[in-house]
């Protein structure tokens, strides 16, 4: 028998919102976040909408109460992690909670990110290219991946066992299925996992040489799509084991039931035609679950609104499920394509789909990818009995990850 | 876990030691760069002009591990990188600021994510199966060998390729010397790749017994995880392959360590040979892999005829600390 592993928490900060609630609430009402570039500073602001989280570094460092100079990606991460422990009860008068029942827990965060402190690296960069003294130190400190976990780690008062990591778009969904792993084998007794990542010009930049970003609000899963909006954010959750949950004595609605990794081994950026490294991710997931494809009643897609992405999604979903297609849809209509974050955000969408049994809408959709009646969720659906959902996350470097959320 | 297969790369020439055997020379000057082989039998040359070193020296040490030990599809691939293609960044990044933005070329931003060498790997061996990327700092190796062994555990029977690289720019060189990384040594970079499984075979040089990290710890930490550490060992330890720098801010943690082992076990230094980087622990655990299969450590004025464990211990100055227990099949 597998041990079980439950969702204890949830933290979410978006372009829909910097609170978890406030995240469902434009669910719900079907607001978008993506809009004309306000908080990073580019040549390219009036050209590609983004889902930026409506704050800039300043609000965002009192909302942390943080000081000094640190990464957005760092002041992101840490702000939806300390939400997720709240919701887990693990944070209390401003601090981590160790000891529980007299019991020391073994605390792991397990965080991705892409981007990490370009933020600041790309600020320092042109003095520095000018002149290799100049230019403050403080602005590379947090250049690694390593290094904005380190600094959410300190945040949160971590030591026990902190981790990235990097694997593009589908981190996020990465380190889940490493905290899941870890709880399973005992070396952990709760585990924070999840990721973030800040809007740069690095990365908008990086996409617009793809030629894969929309100037106008993206339309994913629609027939007409044209690319992908760049968002930015943070999701974790707060894992944990069957013993752990006796110990906190929660009522944990939803468990993570299936992961799966698999590789494309197809291009370094573009995915498969016939979407292999998906079409093994979401089979290994529900394989892990011991469930049957018609069991899952709803995905929450990768859904980026590239051309590519889109078809091969949808062609490696025909193989899984052949005809019989579960209700789908994509969030990055909602929040954009927040990279490494995705995963983690999208992690805590489906658990509000499966404890209030509603299925959020694709915006903007205007002829589904699969034209089913039904198949793609086009406004809000309320549901009975959705018992399974599985959530997609692909990236670069053929990286494709799927995890099965389950209700208890 | 046992190492069927190893490779490396690094500023001492290593790649080539199971036929020419390893000539220890320590590198010379600030900067240490990796002495790479020609490549020609290990990656397609239209394919590895394109790659920018970090890339091409995981590629290749990947591709020797997973020969030397006859495996063509791995069921796992996991690669640890503190720095990610910081060649490839460095590309971007001063395109992006001369260029204002405008006229950009993907390459240098699709190579730049800290998943391409693991990426590539997969590519080219057109294997589909799990793959991560680590990158905490100095113990993304760490990180890597224990998602190996977790992965060996949960999946009897895999063979998992695990290994890690960093690379050293003009970039990264001049920032990293401003933080003051190579006042005590000089800078280093390199890629080392193993092929593991939970058996042993004719093949294996070596058995990973134990992998063990600390982030900032006290004296009082280091000792205990020292103890608990040589209490699980099947054995006693006869070498410390240590981090320890020419000059060490951590110098009473080596010391530390070196006491609760004993005071005449013979110390080997591996970074003034590969140079100071994150994952230089890498390099080390290849290097007692070659010790260990070799069946005697000749180095340094130290004749060790048959050693059987041999402990890497890193320091870092960022303040990673990390255990790695080796021994003999």
């Amino acid at each position: 028998m597998q041990q079980a592993v439950y969702i204890a928490g949830r933290g979410a900060i978006s372009a829909i919102g910097k609170t978890r609630e406030e995240n469902l609430e434009a669910l719900r009402k079907g607001e978008t976040g993506i809009g004309s570039i306000r908080y990073l500073t580019t040549a390219h602001a009036s050209l590609f909408p983004a889902g930026e989280v409506k704050a800039d570094n300043e609000e965002l460092r009192e909302i942390a109460g943080w000081s000094g100079t640190n990464s957005r990606s760092s002041l992101l991460g840490f702000i939806a992690a300390r939400e997720a422990l709240e919701e887990a009860g693990l944070w209390e008068e401003n601090r981590l909670q160790h000891t529980v029942s007299g019991k020391r827990l073994r605390i792991g965060l397990i965080s991705s990110t892409t981007v990490a402190g370009m933020d600041l690296t790309e600020n320092f960069f042109p003095g520095f290219l000018e002149n290799r003294k100049a230019g403050k130190l403080r602005m590379v400190r947090q250049h690694e991946g390593g290094a904005t976990t380190e600094r959410i780690a300190q945040g949160l008062g971590i030591r026990d066992y902190v981790n990235t990591i990097s694997t593009a778009c589908s981190s996020s969904a990465n380190a889940i299925m490493l905290g899941a792993r870890l709880l399973k084998a005992g070396e952990l007794d709760v585990v924070i996992a999840g990721g973030t990542d800040a809007l740069s010009k690095f990365t908008l930049n990086g996409f617009n040489t793809l030629m894969i970003l929309d100037q106008q609000l993206c339309q994913p899963f629609d027939q007409n799509r044209r690319g992908l909006n760049l968002g930015e954010g943070a999701g974790f959750l707060v894992l944990v084991s069957e013993k752990t949950a006796e110990l906190l004595g929660g009522n944990y609605r939803v468990k993570v039931t299936g992961y799966a990794n698999a590789n494309d081994a197809h291009h370094q950026t573009a995915s498969s035609p016939d979407g292999t490294g998906s079409w093994l991710a979401m089979k290994g997931a529900l394989g892990m679950a011991g469930i049957t494809p018609e069991q899952v009643g709803y995905i929450n897609l990768h859904g980026t609104g590239t051309q590519n992405n889109d078809s091969s999604e949808s062609s490696a979903i025909e193989r899984v499920f052949g005809n019989r297609y579960p209700a789908m849809s994509t969030t990055k209509g909602y929040t954009g394509h927040t990279l490494a974050a995705c995963g983690g955000l999208e992690a805590i969408y489906s658990s509000f789909s499966l404890e209030q049994q509603v299925l959020f809408p694709c915006l903007r959709l205007q002829q589904p990818v699969i034209e089913l009646p039904g198949v793609v969720v086009t406004e809000l659906r309320s549901v009975n009995g959705l018992q399974h959902v599985l959530s997609n996350s692909f990236g670069f470097g053929g990286n494709c990850s799927s995890l099965l959320f389950s209700l208890a | 876990m046992y190492i069927n297969g190893a490779s490396a790369i690094s500023p001492l020439p290593v790649f080539d030691a199971l036929s020419s055997g390893i000539d220890f020379i320590p590198g010379e000057g600030k900067r240490l760069t990796a002495s790479e082989p020609a490549y020609n039998n290990l990656i397609d040359p239209r394919l590895s002009r394109r790659m920018s070193r970090v890339i091409r020296m995981g590629v290749a040490t990947a591709m020797d591990a997973l020969r030397q030990a006859g495996v063509s599809n791995p069921d796992a691939i996991i690669t640890g990188t503190a720095y990610g293609c910081l060649e490839d960044t460095g590309i971007f990044l001063k395109r992006l600021v001369e260029n204002g933005e405008e006229m950009l070329t993907p390459t240098a931003f699709i190579q730049s994510t800290h998943n391409t060498v693991g990426a590539q790997v997969a590519l080219l061996l057109k294997c589909h199966s799990y793959n991560n990327t680590y990158v905490q700092r100095a113990q993304s190796f760490e990180r890597s060998l224990q998602d190996a062994r977790l992965w060996i555990t949960e999946n009897p029977g895999a063979a998992v390729l695990v290994g890690a690289a960093d690379e050293l720019t003009d970039f990264s060189y001049a920032l990293l010397e401003r933080f003051g990384l190579f006042r005590h040594q000089s800078g280093g970079e390199g890629a080392a790749y193993f092929l593991v499984t939970d058996n042993p075979s004719e093949k294996s040089w070596a058995r990973i017994e134990q992998v063990s990290t600390l982030f900032e710890p006290g004296l009082e930490e280091l000792h205990d995880l020292t103890t608990a550490l040589l209490g699980g060992a099947s054995g006693p330890v006869d070498l410390l392959l240590s981090g320890e720098e020419e000059t060490d801010y951590n110098a009473y943690q080596y010391a530390e360590l070196s006491t609760l082992l004993s005071s005449e076990m013979p110390v080997i230094r591996y970074k003034k040979y590969c140079g100071t980087y994150p994952t230089a622990t890498a390099f080390a655990s290849w290097l007692a892999a070659w010790w260990l299969k070799a069946g005697k450590v000749e180095v340094d004025g130290i004749q060790l005829p048959n050693p059987r464990r041999i402990l890497i211990y890193q320091a870092d100055p960022s303040g990673y600390h990390s255990f790695i227990l080796l021994a003999a099949c």
